[in-house]
């Protein structure tokens, strides 16, 4: 890409779009605010001229909406200037977030991928197995975190596992989906190549199935990651908010404390989007060494 | 620990597991019955899972408030019709369905301006996609703030969710058709909407439903999680939480069972009716 199209198709557009984003959010922040700083000055019986009102708005403890800044100086002040270890630092609750997420990304690949070799290799898995696979999803399986937390809390099993679990639950999906449609991508003719060289089933499997399927495979992963960090928070919630992301949307709606729910959401914003462009960058290195042209 | 009800419940499972083993296997000539066997199949897969989780809840005598047998989740069920229906109108009549329509409504606009604008496609695409990806379920202790305790922030937390899925993928399948089509339309002399409404959003449909179906599940998750953050003591999300914390754990069951008929009906619901706006896809037509 040269940088003239890089600028005309790239970054003019996107950033136009970003900065519309950021000057509605500060329209925003005015139109929502105003109205406890009117309250605010009836009561003192002062009159507030608008530009003091403006600028008020962007400067409330627990306002309905902050503004981008106080936002940005929330993270930087529980980032930076917090130590990591401290309860109140965000990359602490991001970490513990981040690694069950990992946890359960893990297992849920796992999972998928077993099941997707399993329905592939066995017609009476294919049948039976895969109308429940997609049933499973459309129960609202997040619904059931709650109960997985307490009841697996109730026999001892705490921390990590639990949040994991839920997170394998929401990911295993798109991996079987995906890995089920790459481990079948091979043509016919490789397949019948292959029997011709009187290949067994796992030589067809490692020499021929496997590999074709790793670029579908890399695509279901992102789908996953990305849900796999939305169980972990939605995971945290009911452990009576004491460690994670999840921990501090809870903790901030408590309180009312705004700027901390809009920290901890730029926060997960930003992890999940790291977590796609690993994968990504992964997957593009993976299939680039292995001879895929990009 | 009773050994006759594991025994019973595994040998039920070998059965219907040989059975499924033999119909997987046989190829029927008669199209109608090989399309009942294939139903069949995975029912009877179903029914082995629930005898085995009965047997062993019953056999280890597993403590209900771990996992409580069907058969409780089931007199549970009958039991409670009442609480669970206005639970249902609460959360699913209301929340749910204001919200989708809202949201796929106001994405399907949204798609419809970005398509005819390339530069709003080349910017707010990369964004829509980001923002799809992003666990937008945070945004519910925000909106319950926002637009109070009732069914309205569920609502607006269902909006926010369904909007980017339906965003992306309308204007994916506003692409889709293809150039000799466009190109057939313009010899016509057809104008931008003729175009649009023969061509493009027919085209588009699978695409659509595509959206269609995951916002369904997605507003059903977004609507139950936005009410863990307040609610009024009514609602498929307030009874969980609240049963989870007296450990009636049957009541949670009993919920869930209903959520998944919920999801699974309007997922149901939403193919079938896929079915027969796009009886021309190719995956449809008879073979």
């Amino acid at each position: 890409m040269t940088l003239q199209s890089f600028l005309r198709d790239k970054l003019i557009p996107i950033g136009t779009v970003l900065l519309a984003i950021f000057a509605l959010w500060y329209v925003f922040t005015v139109v929502l605010n105003a109205p406890f700083e009117r309250d605010q000055a009836e009561r003192a019986g002062v009159e507030i001229s608008t530009l003091e009102l403006i600028s008020n708005t962007m400067a409330q403890k627990r306002p309905i909406l902050p503004a981008p800044h106080q936002v940005a100086v929330e993270i930087w002040q529980t980032t930076v200037e917090k130590n990591i270890t401290s309860k109140r630092s965000l990359i602490y609750h991001t970490w513990v977030t981040l690694s069950s997420t990992m946890l359960g990304f893990a297992l849920g690949t796992t999972l998928g991928i077993l099941l997707a070799v399993g329905i592939v290799h066995s017609k009476v898995l294919d049948k039976s197995l895969m109308p429940w696979i997609i049933t499973s999803q459309t129960i609202p399986i997040l619904a059931i975190a709650p109960m997985v937390i307490v009841v697996l809390n109730a026999i001892g099993i705490s921390g990590l596992l639990p949040k994991a679990i839920i997170s394998m639950y929401l990911s295993f999906f798109p991996i079987a989906v995906g890995m089920v449609k790459g481990l079948r991508s091979p043509e016919v003719m490789h397949l019948d190549l292959m029997h011709t060289y009187n290949a067994s089933r796992a030589q067809v499997f490692w020499k021929l199935r496997w590999p074709a399927s790793v670029p579908f495979l890399f695509t279901s992963m992102k789908v996953a990651v990305a849900i796999s960090l939305v169980g972990a928070i939605v995971g945290e919630l009911p452990t009576g908010a004491s460690a994670g992301l999840g921990a501090r949307l809870l903790s901030g709606s408590y309180y009312g404390q705004t700027i901390q729910i809009w920290s901890a959401l730029i926060a997960a914003a930003v992890l999940a989007a790291v977590l796609v462009m690993v994968i990504d960058l992964i997957g593009r290195t993976v299939t680039r060494r292995m001879g895929v042209v990009a | 620990m009773s050994w006759s009800w594991i025994l019973a419940a595994v040998v039920f499972w070998l059965a219907t597991w040989a059975t499924n083993q033999v119909l997987a296997q046989k190829r029927f000539k008669d199209k109608t019955m090989q399309g009942s066997v294939d139903v069949l199949i995975p029912i009877l897969f179903g029914a082995a899972l629930l005898v085995l989780w009965e047997g062993v809840c019953k056999g280890f005598s597993v403590p209900t408030v771990l996992l409580p047998p069907p058969s409780m989740i089931w007199a549970r069920i009958t039991a409670s019709t009442d609480i669970l229906w206005a639970d249902f109108r609460q959360t699913y009549l209301k929340a749910v369905i204001a919200g989708f329509v809202m949201g796929c409504g106001s994405g399907f606009i949204a798609a419809i301006i970005v398509d005819r604008i390339p530069f709003l496609r080349k910017g707010l695409l990369p964004v829509g996609n980001l923002v799809a990806a992003l666990p937008i379920v945070g945004m519910a202790p925000i909106m319950v703030m926002w637009f109070g305790f009732d069914w309205e922030s569920k609502a607006a937390v269902v909006v926010i969710m369904t909007f980017f899925p339906m965003l992306v993928n309308t204007v994916a399948g506003l692409a889709a058709s293809g150039h000799i089509e466009r190109d057939l339309m313009h010899t016509y002399g057809s104008s931008y909407w003729q175009t649009l409404f023969k061509l493009r959003l027919p085209a588009a449909m699978p695409f659509i439903f595509n959206a269609l179906k995951i916002n369904s599940t997605l507003a059903l998750i977004g609507a139950i999680v936005a009410e863990f953050f307040g609610t009024p003591i009514v609602g498929m999300g307030f009874r969980i939480s609240t049963e989870v914390g007296r450990m009636n754990v049957d009541m949670v069951w009993a919920e869930i069972f209903v959520a998944a008929l919920a999801g699974s009906l309007s997922y149901g619901l939403l193919a079938l009716l896929e079915r027969a706006v796009t009886f021309w896809h190719p995956s449809y037509r008879k073979r």
